[in-house]
């Protein structure tokens, strides 16, 4: 028994301790037990639907982009289509219905967790599955053609540091938005401009000089770039300032998915 | 002085223009129940939400288990329970599974998560529903789960938050001799109510808040004497002679309560003059609430 004068024990627990995302992620893991079904396949068939209907109705009409088949160029392409769709997705959804539906954040705060973990345990398990599903495109595109190289097995890596600036994006647009309706705006705005003009279907290149810039903000571009030069050979530095990029932007959106889902949850 | 699992001293907490606590001070001790009584917007679930630091104080000295909060709300954390008001159980996931989950968030050992499921699934008396899906159980199971997934790493105190509220009466019996049980073995408690019974049943002590503060705080049969006397004259009629009996009772300083039907003149067993014709009950504590917070019992 400890007094109110003398407690027992160390006073205060660290930040982002292991115990405690672990703690989230077992929750995370098994809840994934039993809806990975229909996950995986939505995952796996949405890439791969994109793939033939963009390489092989557009490719009838283009064979080859910057020297590239063009089956393979979309197919390297639609890796970081699927790292975002299977990282903003469940990350903005499953973060909001948490919170507002399911109060799963009031039984996990009740725990010796603090919000900054949650959403770190959070993030991790969504870019885990980003980076596996992300393969997914590449698997199809190999069986329609694309030449295997080792450096291929970088694209999970690229993949899931993506998925978690994607993932925390998610949970920071959960945390700000009042109404699971509102989510419409961000994906008219954010999300299909994002997908559109990444250099997925077609090369920035091509494109008028302000897209161009704009599209060399845009996080899945870097994506689509290290995919590519996975596939069909490295660009050095370039690359590095591309991963380097990735990185940034998944610290960035890391931090403020802390803090807006803190001012979320903490009142 | 006591040992106490928690003390609150002076809080307050504004959300905007509206004052949801206003100066509470509120104290558990060791070993006891405290039923923390009171009309629906009175501050409770508020109190609650700041013991876990999930609501963080404006103004006040709060303690918990002997921890300052919020700074060391998280070592706090590990050592309370807490049964939310709102179910949050996972639904897809198995009776079972539910309590692993908590298991590893209370961060139980490896050795120790079998054993601290086993005595979860006795306590909510699930043990042959352990593969059952959330989804599938009763309302009374579901909240017999939830309190025991809150005793997995267990707490020596217990935060519960209107923990009957929607619940069939014999259900609501059930988990009252599981709170008892909870008490006799030395846990304490912290339980938010606004049945009346269910305070006087469980708590040793009760404190009843109105507009955000503690307005009385003592054993149920104190509270009864001091605020309402031991009898009670409970008066019929139609509305205009219940007005007049309660103008009656003004002059001679007789506190009265209007329900809808009648007006219970409060501690009348002193009183030897006229009385108006009525029936004689002993007085309860719905009496001294109702007195207090000036609401009627919905």
């Amino acid at each position: 028994m400890s007094s109110i004068h003398a407690p027992r024990r160390r006073r205060r627990l660290g930040r982002l301790e292991r115990p405690a995302i672990a703690g989230v992620l077992v929750r995370e893991i098994t809840n994934f037990g039993s809806f990975w079904r229909a996950t995986t396949f939505s995952s796996t068939v949405e890439p791969t639907l994109y793939l033939l209907a963009f390489g092989f109705g557009f490719g009838a009409l283009v064979s080859r982009v910057n020297g590239l088949d063009y089956v393979d160029f979309v197919g390297t392409g639609t890796v970081a289509t699927a790292v975002l769709f299977s990282s903003v997705f469940p990350s903005m959804f499953g973060t909001f219905v948490k919170y507002q539906f399911q109060h799963t954040y009031d039984a996990i705060l009740a725990a010796p967790v603090d919000t900054e973990e949650i959403v770190t345990a959070e993030a991790l398990w969504i870019s885990t599955r980003a980076g596996t599903y992300g393969c997914v495109p590449l698997l199809v595109a190999i069986v329609f053609g694309l030449d295997p190289r080792p450096d291929m097995l970088l694209v999970p890596f690229v993949a899931f540091v993506s998925g978690f600036g994607w993932a925390c994006f998610g949970i920071m647009i959960a945390g700000l938005l009042k109404s699971i309706d509102n989510f419409n705006y961000v994906t008219s705005t954010v999300i299909t401009p994002t997908f559109l003009v990444a250099g997925t279907f077609f090369p920035l290149s091509e494109l008028p000089k302000w897209a161009q810039v704009l599209g060399n903000v845009n996080p899945l571009h870097h994506t689509v770039e290290l995919v590519r030069h996975a596939a069909f050979g490295w660009e050095g530095l370039v690359d590095l300032a591309h991963l380097g990029a990735l990185v940034l932007f998944a610290l960035i959106m890391w931090r403020f998915a802390i803090r807006a889902l803190t001012r979320k949850l903490i009142t | 002085m006591p040992e106490l699992a928690i003390r609150l001293r002076s809080i307050v907490k504004h959300y905007g223009e509206i004052v949801a606590v206003d100066g509470l001070d509120l104290d558990v001790p060791e070993g006891t129940c405290v039923g923390l009584l009171g009309p629906n917007g009175a501050g409770k679930s508020t109190t609650m939400k700041m013991l876990t630091a999930q609501v963080i104080a404006d103004e006040g000295e709060l303690e918990v288990l002997g921890y300052t909060l919020p700074q060391e709300s998280k070592v706090a954390r590990a050592e309370c329970g807490v049964v939310p008001q709102l179910d949050n159980l996972d639904t897809t996931l198995t009776v079972e599974q539910n309590l692993r989950v908590f298991a590893h968030l209370y961060r139980l050992g490896r050795g120790e998560r079998k054993d601290a499921i086993e005595r979860s699934l006795q306590i909510a008396n699930l043990t042959d529903r352990r593969d059952a899906k959330v989804d599938e159980l009763s309302g009374g199971m579901r909240r017999r789960l939830l309190i025991s997934r809150a005793l997995v790493h267990r707490p020596r105190l217990l935060l519960l938050d209107e923990p009957t509220v929607g619940l069939d009466p014999q259900v609501r019996q059930e988990l009252w001799a599981l709170i008892d049980a909870l008490r006799s073995e030395g846990t304490s408690i912290l339980m938010s109510t606004h049945y009346i019974e269910e305070a006087q049943r469980l708590a040793d002590t009760v404190t009843i808040m109105s507009h955000g503060r503690a307005v009385a705080h003592g054993r149920p049969s104190e509270l009864i004497v001091r605020h309402a006397g031991r009898e009670v004259l409970e008066v019929y009629g139609p509305p205009a002679r219940l007005a007049e009996v309660e103008a009656g009772a003004l002059a001679d300083g007789v506190r009265t309560r209007r329900t809808g039907t009648s007006v219970a003149l409060m501690g009348i067993e002193n009183r030897d003059g006229e009385l108006p014709e009525g029936e004689r009950r002993p007085a309860n504590l719905e009496d001294v609430f109702v007195l207090l917070t000036g609401e009627e019992i919905a």
